[in-house]
């Protein structure tokens, strides 16, 4: 099994893709070990962008089941509406009408186990989202989640993402969309370790302590990595001191590394000392490898 | 015909409620009679599609025309496929008796 570690970060921009993708390669480069990188942002899955090389596969499209009112058996009885948890299903007695609202439905099947009228309710296969493979020389190292455009079913694409690699490797990094809310829920639920990527602000200390709240609430073993270190705020330092709260790394800020960021040459010319702090990185996340191996 | 206007309150006196959805109560008008009706909407506290929900309410009454400060994508599918009439009025001040007044 491989090793899961999450990158997440509360307050959003702090550098989750950055740290993600750095991760990705030094990793690879200073392990020698099988790494696959799993985009899980499906709102906005951007590592790709990053990663020229990699040669698509095929794509898998995942479905979400929805249930269909066959109006010419349905009784119009309305106990699936009372089931329905999430108001999805509206049926009009009066004017035959019955119809589930995709865009509400959370396919949890309760209407199905409600209906006591045979093919009243069948389910039907609609489209999410997709999951798309890339390989890099022929290994298969990079997932990405892309959820369709006004679907809100992230939390169900995200999950089946995080299970589909077909093919195993020693460690998945899975780059979480931002926020503390369902889609990094579904992210972080079931890693190993996960790396908080924070930037010293008020801002990023606040966005951070709600994802320590969830990481304690969902008993997942973390760590910060603070990005853009230069600015001094001793309020966050203070707080790490205070809660015990282990730091990987501090990655100062370069105007010239971000700008290769903004052009998607992030591996180029990465400056010695952002470099020597991943390696640091690195090496403290080596040995919380070994023990959750 | 009957026409629903949404209100904070149940009383002719309450002031207009600018939510369809999420209206505290509806005040269905009858124009034959000039009689008044308040009905609490139990969808007001939804978690989500409270939208779907008074529409579906609003079919079941019977009613031709809603008045509401606007109304969300959802509940003006449901209530254009059954050819209810949206009016969007943008006056939160108003009272119920003052929109009545206006409309007939």
């Amino acid at each position: 099994m491989a090793v899961k570690i999450a990158i997440a970060s509360g307050k959003g921009g702090t550098g989750k893709t950055t740290v993600s993708l750095n991760l990705f390669h030094y990793f690879r480069q200073v392990l020698d070990t099988s790494v696959q990188l799993i985009d899980c942002d499906v709102e906005e899955p951007n590592d790709k962008l990053f990663l020229n090389d990699h040669q698509a596969q095929k794509i898998q499209t995942v479905n979400q089941l929805i249930p269909q009112i066959d109006t010419n058996n349905c009784t119009f009885c309305r106990q699936c509406v009372e089931y329905c948890e999430f108001n999805a299903i509206v049926v009009i007695p009066p004017a035959q009408f019955a119809e589930v609202n995709p865009a509400l439905c959370h396919s949890c099947g309760a209407c199905l186990h409600a209906c006591n009228t045979p093919n009243a309710i069948v389910e039907q296969a609609h489209p999410i989202g997709q999951i798309q493979n890339y390989t890099e020389n022929g290994e298969l190292n990079f997932i990405e989640g892309r959820l369709n455009i006004g679907s809100a079913m992230q939390t169900m694409l995200i999950k089946e993402v995080i299970k589909s690699p077909t093919v195993n490797a020693d460690i998945q990094l899975l780059d979480s969309p931002p926020g503390t809310s369902c889609p990094v829920v579904a992210t972080v639920n079931n890693v190993d370790y996960c790396i908080l990527v924070t930037e010293p602000s008020p801002f990023g200390l606040h966005d951070l302590k709600l994802m320590v709240d969830l990481l304690h609430e969902l008993n997942v073993p973390f760590g910060v990595i603070i990005n853009k270190s230069d600015n001094h705020y001793p309020e966050m330092d203070a707080y790490f001191e205070e809660q015990n709260i282990e730091v990987l790394g501090r990655i100062p800020f370069s105007t010239e590394y971000a700008k290769r960021y903004a052009q998607g040459r992030i591996f180029e010319n990465i400056p010695k000392d952002v470099e020597e702090a991943y390696k640091e990185i690195i090496s403290k996340l080596q040995t919380k490898v070994c023990y959750y191996a | 015909m009957n026409i629903v206007i949404t209100s904070t309150g149940n009383t002719t006196d309450s002031k207009f409620d600018l939510r369809f959805g999420r209206a505290a109560y509806f005040c269905v008008y009858n124009t034959h009679d000039q009689s008044t009706k308040f009905i609490e909407n139990e969808n007001a506290e939804a978690q989500g599609g409270a939208g779907t929900k008074s529409a579906e309410k609003i079919i079941e009454l019977d009613v031709k025309r809603v008045i509401s400060g606007d109304f969300g994508p959802k509940a003006k599918e449901l209530l254009d496929k059954f050819k209810v009439q949206m009016v969007m009025l943008d006056d939160g001040n108003s009272t119920i008796e003052a929109i009545i007044n206006k409309i007939s």
